[in-house]
């Protein structure tokens, strides 16, 4: 049992750590939000230069190599600096995807290009009616006449995550069954500019973009299928797994800077005379949000740890526990430090307000904290029963 | 980072598991399952058991009969032994005034004291707050003067835990008014038969009698049972609050207590179905599994730091006592919610294990006491408010 950092771990952990330091302060940020696609592309291609866009893939695809722990050290520095960029939904969705239900042919046409910064993607995969469902996919497949192993796409998907920007997009559809079922599921990768392909685009509440994407009778040839049609939904599940590890990771950042930014704010108000931090009430409070914020980190780690475990059962409870966790502390460390800090958490201005904003959007993301209690508590929870006397 | 433990850690929980397995006394065993209270040979027992095999007082420095175990072990050893529904050691003994005599005693206190404690030959109870003294500890007033060789004490102190079945006790005391409160205290033993010294019971919220209030009057105390210098006290009591922060969220025991409560939840109906079936029982008992979770992986951190010679001041040591003190306490009170109505029934016999004769099933018996017993936890050794201001001030240097 050893929680440090390796070697080339921490050295992972300062390059970001410097990067962000120097480029994102949140002056920084507010010019990225302006540009064409709301994040910096010139930013894009430093992470590409400092090899973070291909930390999760295998050095064999021209990756860092890195485990759930790498994903950690990147996605927690991405939080605490409230990153723009599209790395989650390029590298851990998209490229996710690949790597989980990809073929050798794929992740080697496709991985080297998005490490080295030249393609973007999105995960095409919730639709209008299926909330946190997984498996609820009206989106339809269906054998292309014309083309052999082709298909052909229709249906439409919805808030999908810089899907406004991406070149290529991962689209789940049913090859067979009904609306809800886990069997007859398929990925496919589609071109962003295929022919029947239409994208609305929009800003997210937490200063992000994602889009609709209509599909019209889009052709997908034979080549980009991503496994097995038909048996997608344990892929599906584990691209959300993972994604659910990373944001755990993002969430903690964020809940650390939310905390300092809180408590310097107690440090230097002055109200009565003297610092607002001196008033046990607030402090309190304060000791509250560190309390979360420790044990949140813990089941980051716990997620980390999880998250390739080779027991289904036991990996998706680890999981929906963590999102349940993360969720309500980040729920509580997000009201306080705007509770605490009084008008000035109100405005947009201030930039405790954006990380409370993305951390409400982090308990949405892939199931909310109901959805993945109501989970795990179906599934029996994470304590077997004991004997009795 | 591994967040696996090694294979010698492996091994060594297993050796510690079957330990226990083969070595706690049935009875034992059954009492603290159903939630009963041990009587005062149950602890001498299983101390003994454990004195034998070496392993009575872990945390003590090898040559007084410690164990030589680095965080982690402890860490695992504790683990187990809430697995196996082993009683704690009595911290009076063992994790209070144990250490402290290893690290400030006279040779001849630790020669006298020292074998007899590990191995339950003796009993100690604590003498430190009083009834105006309680989270302002250092504000107590029992006094000791000096005369030749012997102190005068004259005081009262309060929440004298098995005052009733001790032989000695350890106390602080006011040897000067001079300067600071905190300055003025010295950290004396004394000898629960001494004359002038009477217990009195108090009675807790669960009818039984766990403390007491301990007078003083005239009583001799010999100056050679001073532990350290005089008027060194408080920094001694502190030395021994930091001992137990690997074991001290008592993690095990909730885990333990939580899969009892799962079990029992299938044993009762609620429309016809187990109440462990209900979904927003499961969610109940979900919500609470995720912060022992989150719990148990820092303590884990605590203690792997621990384990490298980490920091003193670990932050993560107060979210331990805080949390862990939180969900020993809603896992009793999701004991006695599945009691249901049969948590009503006063039986004090059946708590104290002097009769089987119970009103619903044996289990139920004892919920609701011990659901009010552990309000306690929050309170002593520091309450949840004292925590947050310790941390507010140490950590966020507000």
């Amino acid at each position: 049992m050893d929680f440090d950092l390796s070697e080339e771990q921490r050295m992972l952990k300062e390059s970001v750590d410097r990067l962000l330091e120097d480029r994102y302060s949140f002056e920084q940020r507010k010019t990225y939000t302006q540009a064409p696609d709301g994040w910096s592309r010139e930013l894009w291609q430093q992470y590409a230069d400092l090899g973070l866009l291909g930390v999760p893939f295998s050095q064999d695809h021209g990756g860092f190599g890195g485990g759930p722990v790498e994903t950690m050290i990147l996605m927690e520095a991405f939080g605490k600096a409230l990153v723009l960029e599209p790395y989650f939904a390029t590298v851990i969705l998209f490229g996710g995807a690949l790597k989980t239900a990809g073929s050798e042919a794929q992740q080697a046409a496709l991985l080297p290009k998005i490490t080295e910064g030249k393609l973007l993607g999105a995960f095409a995969h919730s639709e209008r009616d299926a909330r946190y469902d997984l498996a609820d996919v009206k989106t339809t497949a269906k054998k292309d006449a014309s083309v052999e192993g082709g298909w052909v796409l229709d249906g439409e998907k919805t808030v999908v995550i810089h899907g406004d920007c991406a070149d290529k997009l991962v689209v789940s559809a049913r090859v067979s069954g009904g609306q809800r079922d886990k069997d007859g599921l398929a990925l496919f990768l589609v071109d962003a500019k295929a022919p029947g392909v239409t994208r609305k685009a929009y800003p997210t509440q937490d200063s992000l973009r994602a889009a609709d994407i209509t599909l019209k009778g889009v052709k997908v040839a034979a080549g980009d299928v991503l496994g097995e049609p038909g048996k997608a939904y344990e892929a599906i599940e584990r691209i959300a797994q993972s994604a659910i590890q990373a944001l755990s990771a993002e969430a903690v950042g964020g809940m650390q800077e939310m905390l300092d930014i809180t408590v310097e704010y107690l440090k230097t108000r002055q109200q009565f005379g003297v610092p607002i931090g001196s008033f046990q009430a607030l402090q309190h409070r304060a000791v509250d949000m560190l309390v979360a914020t420790e044990q949140a980190r813990s089941m980051a780690m716990f997620a980390s740890m999880m998250v390739d475990e080779k027991d289904a059962v036991e990996r998706a409870k680890a999981i929906s526990a963590a999102k349940v966790h993360i969720g309500k502390s980040g729920r509580y460390v997000g009201q306080q430090s705007i509770q605490l800090h009084g008008g000035i958490g109100m405005t947009l201005e201030y930039k405790v307000g954006h990380y409370f904003i993305r951390s409400t959007m982090i308990e949405i993301l892939f199931g909310d904290t109901d959805h993945h209690l109501a989970s795990l508590a179906k599934a029996g929870g994470l304590i077997p029963a004991g004997t009795t006397a | 980072m591994d967040l696996r433990f090694t294979p010698e850690e492996v091994a060594f929980r297993a050796e510690v598991r079957t330990f226990f397995e083969s070595n706690l006394p049935a009875d034992i065993r059954r009492k603290q399952m159903l939630g009963q209270r041990l009587a005062k040979e149950d602890i001498v027992n299983w101390q003994r058991i454990l004195n034998k095999k070496g392993w009575a007082c872990p945390l003590w420095p090898v040559e007084y009969g410690g164990t030589g175990w680095d965080a982690v072990r402890y860490f695992i050893f504790k683990e187990e032994s809430y697995r196996a529904y082993a009683p704690d050691a009595l911290s009076h003994n063992i994790t209070q005034s144990g250490p402290v005599i290893c690290a400030y005693g006279t040779p001849e206190q630790k020669e006298f004291f020292l074998p007899k404690l590990r191995n339950m030959d003796i009993w100690m109870c604590q003498g430190f707050s009083e009834p105006g003294s309680g989270s302002d500890l250092a504000s107590l007033k029992t006094r000791a003067v000096r005369e030749g060789d012997h102190y005068i004490i004259n005081g009262q102190k309060l929440w004298t835990t098995n005052g009733h079945r001790a032989d000695w006790m350890y106390g602080l005391v006011r040897t000067s008014t001079d300067g600071k409160k905190q300055a003025g205290i010295s950290y004396l033993l004394i000898d629960m038969a001494s004359p002038g010294v009477q217990v009195r019971p108090v009675v807790t919220l669960d009818n039984d009698h766990h403390t007491n209030e301990t007078f003083f009057n005239n009583v001799k105390v010999p100056v050679k049972n001073l532990i350290g210098d005089e008027n060194k006290g408080w920094t001694i009591a502190k030395f021994a609050l930091g001992n137990e922060r690997a074991g001290i969220a008592k993690v095990g025991l909730s885990k333990a207590r939580l899969a009892l409560v799962k079990a029992l939840a299938q044993r009762v109906e609620v429309d016809g179905k187990p109440l462990g079936e209900s979904s927003r029982f499961r969610e109940k008992m979900a919500l609470i599994e995720t912060e022992l979770k989150a719990l148990e992986i820092t303590n884990m951190m605590v203690v792997a730091g621990m384990k490298k010679g980490g920091p003193k001041q670990d932050p993560r040591t107060s979210v331990l006592k805080l949390k862990g003190s939180e969900l020993q306490q809603a896992t009793t009170e999701l004991m006695m919610e599945v009691a249901g109505p049969h948590a009503m029934a006063h039986q004090h016999a059946f708590l104290e294990a002097r009769n089987d004769d119970t009103v619903g099933p044996d289990w139920a018996g004892t919920a609701s006491p011990n659901y009010y017993f552990n309000r306690a936890v929050s309170i002593f050794g520091g309450s949840s408010e004292i925590q947050h201001n310790i941390v507010a001030k140490a950590v966020l240097g507000l």
